[in-house]
């Protein structure tokens, strides 16, 4: 299997945890997420393979939840949220920024394949906006141009 | 004002089971299972007029009672947290800060439903909450709050932490249930209602994150001091949480029927840069929009249905005079096509037609008789849906041309937009 010992460990944990087989995939899902990133089919045949539930009925959940990126990103995925509250307050100004400092577009990964830059829908941080997410993990908040140039920094070192 | 929800929000690591034990916590649940059957929970909560907190204002009391009582089949509860109505973060504050006052309130929920298997479904994006929620729901097993015979009562409860993966359309209630059966997240056709026909055909209550955290204190205070806050018809509080262009953007817990003034200039500290007000939503953009001259409507359900517009998640959005309405609705169309679920027809296919007018209206291809080609794409989508997203989304455009419609045309007659959005990074 391509899945390490630990991510097959985790699915299997999910899969008697729920009163109905299916309730596990998106757990399941997760663990994968957290190995590579994003889902291949092959990850998501074994995923199948290993919770007894049809490879299609995989791909059909998985293709519906945009947390799951399909296609590899870079090792850091900066999405920024670009509805309106974060709009209102310079989110637009946020992707031209980094677009410039990444040199890649939206959507790109940079050549050494250490960022990519996406855009997201409100994540709930408007008071705090604009705002921008690490790899579905951490929020930045209240970011000005400074703010995410030494992210950027941190993030290069690390 | 009252704080019920909020009222300990700020101390220090409330979210510790330690210290929401000794700030009070889990007495509601104490008293519950001591003193009252299921029965009279349910009646309780709905003398007390709670209605939910999460966008739809249903009476709590009146969803729960709708549960069958004679049904052999495992009754659920499901924990509302996939918070994802644009400008609205109050039940993340919740969960991040206080999260044993919503599984306090949703262990009460199970109870007066007869539930013993309960799901808290959060949003994928929200990580901290879920490792807060974990977190609590662990200490909570181990104080005896959940599993075997709570506290001694010989009621059973099992709660698991359920994450969406990015789908705003699971906030929806049928939704959220397809996605917890491991399906993808598209609206159900009603009836059946989750009540007969919820998780896994079977009854099921679904309640916000909000509304749970009122159900301990109601327990502990009773009915009649709930109907005592706020107005007659809209008792209690409600969260609002404050961002666009105000100078103290956050979380404000206020009685129903406080005037929109007071949370903006009072609370809120005004307009940023003292510029001029120009519009609000004040529950999420699924709300059509306000504009000063309706600053003194009240908070609560009843007022703001009488303005024309809805209380909605409490979501509050402030706009100053600088933005362009017509990117605004552009901004709110391209959310909503891509958080269409693509069931049905007209939403599916129809957000995407209005986007696709809007922007050409903003980048200067519009004609004249777009805006009224917009008006009636949206009569075409609003009540042909199987669920209200497709209502929703239909709103920012027609509240923004009800209001602004000279906007529309000046962007037509100058081939595209004057006011681009100004605010920029500092």
């Amino acid at each position: 299997m391509i899945l390490s010992e630990k991510t097959q460990k985790k699915i299997l944990a999910e899969k008697n945890k729920y009163p109905q087989p299916k309730t596990a995939i998106l757990p399941a899902l997760y663990a994968v997420y957290e190995e590579f990133g994003y889902l291949s089919n092959e990850t998501m045949k074994e995923t199948g393979e290993l919770l007894n539930i049809p490879f299609l009925e995989i791909v059909e959940v998985a293709s519906f939840y945009t947390m799951f990126p399909k296609k590899p990103t870079g090792k850091y995925f900066l999405q920024v949220c670009t509805n309106l509250s974060c709009a209102l307050l310079g989110a637009e100004d946020l992707v031209k920024h980094l677009e410039e400092k990444l040199k890649v577009k939206t959507g790109q990964v940079t050549p050494d394949g250490v960022f990519s830059i996406g855009r997201v829908e409100c994540l709930g941080s408007c008071g705090t906006a604009p705002m921008l997410q690490v790899n579905n993990l951490h929020f930045q908040e209240d970011l000005t141009k400074e703010k995410v140039d030494k992210l950027l920094e941190e993030l290069k070192k690390s | 004002m009252t704080k019920i929800v909020f009222k300990n929000i700020d101390k220090p690591e409330q979210y510790k089971i330690e210290n929401y034990i000794k700030n009070g916590g889990y007495q509601g649940l104490a008293k519950t299972l001591k003193e009252y059957k299921p029965a009279d929970i349910i009646e309780m909560v709905k003398k007390s007029g709670l209605r939910g907190r999460g966008g739809a204002g249903f009476p709590t009391g009146l969803k729960w009672g709708f549960i069958p009582k004679d049904s052999k089949k495992p009754k659920y509860l499901c924990v509302n947290a996939d918070e994802s109505e644009p400008g609205t973060f109050k039940d993340r504050e919740i969960m991040e800060k206080d999260p044993h006052i919503s599984i306090e309130g949703a262990i009460i929920a199970s109870y007066a439903i007869g539930a013993n298997v309960c799901f808290y479904y959060i949003r994928g994006e929200f990580v901290l909450c879920a490792q807060r929620i974990q977190k609590a729901i662990e200490e909570a097993y181990d104080k005896g709050y959940l599993g075997k015979n709570i506290l001694g009562s010989g009621y059973n409860l099992d709660m698991y932490l359920y994450r969406g993966a990015g789908a705003y359309i699971c906030g929806e209630e049928t939704a959220l249930l397809e996605s917890l059966e491991g399906k993808r997240g598209l609206a159900r056709v009603k009836p059946p209602f989750p009540a007969v026909e919820g998780l896994y055909k079977s009854p099921t209550v679904v309640n916000n994150v909000e509304t749970l955290a009122n159900v301990p204190d109601i327990v502990l205070k009773g009915a009649d001091w709930f109907l005592s806050i706020g107005t007659a018809k809209s008792p209690g509080t409600k969260i609002f949480s404050l961002s666009g262009h105000i100078n103290k953007p956050g979380n404000y817990e206020l009685d129903m029927g406080t005037p929109l003034r007071h949370l903006i200039y009072d609370l809120g500290g005004g307009i940023k840069d003292n510029r001029k007000l120009k519009a609000i939503i004040p529950g999420g953009p699924s709300v059509p929009i306000l504009t000063e001259e309706h600053l003194d409507v009240k908070l609560d359900f009843e007022s703001l249905v009488q303005a024309g517009t809805m209380l909605g998640s409490g979501g509050v959005i402030v706009m100053d005079e600088t933005t362009c309405m017509v990117k605004t609705a552009l901004i709110l169309m391209n959310f909503f096509k891509h958080e269409s679920c693509g069931k049905c027809t007209p939403c599916r296919e129809g957000t995407v037609w209005l986007y696709d007018i809007l922007y050409r209206l903003e980048h200067g291809e519009g004609k004249k008789e777009d805006i009224d080609l917009l008006l009636k794409v949206c009569e075409n989508i609003g009540g042909r849906t199987i669920c209200a997203l497709g209502d929703a989304a239909i709103v920012p455009v027609q509240s923004t041309i009800k209001y602004f419609r000279e906007e529309y045309i000046a962007h037509v007659e100058n081939r595209g937009c004057l006011t681009p959005f100004k605010f920029q990074l500092n």
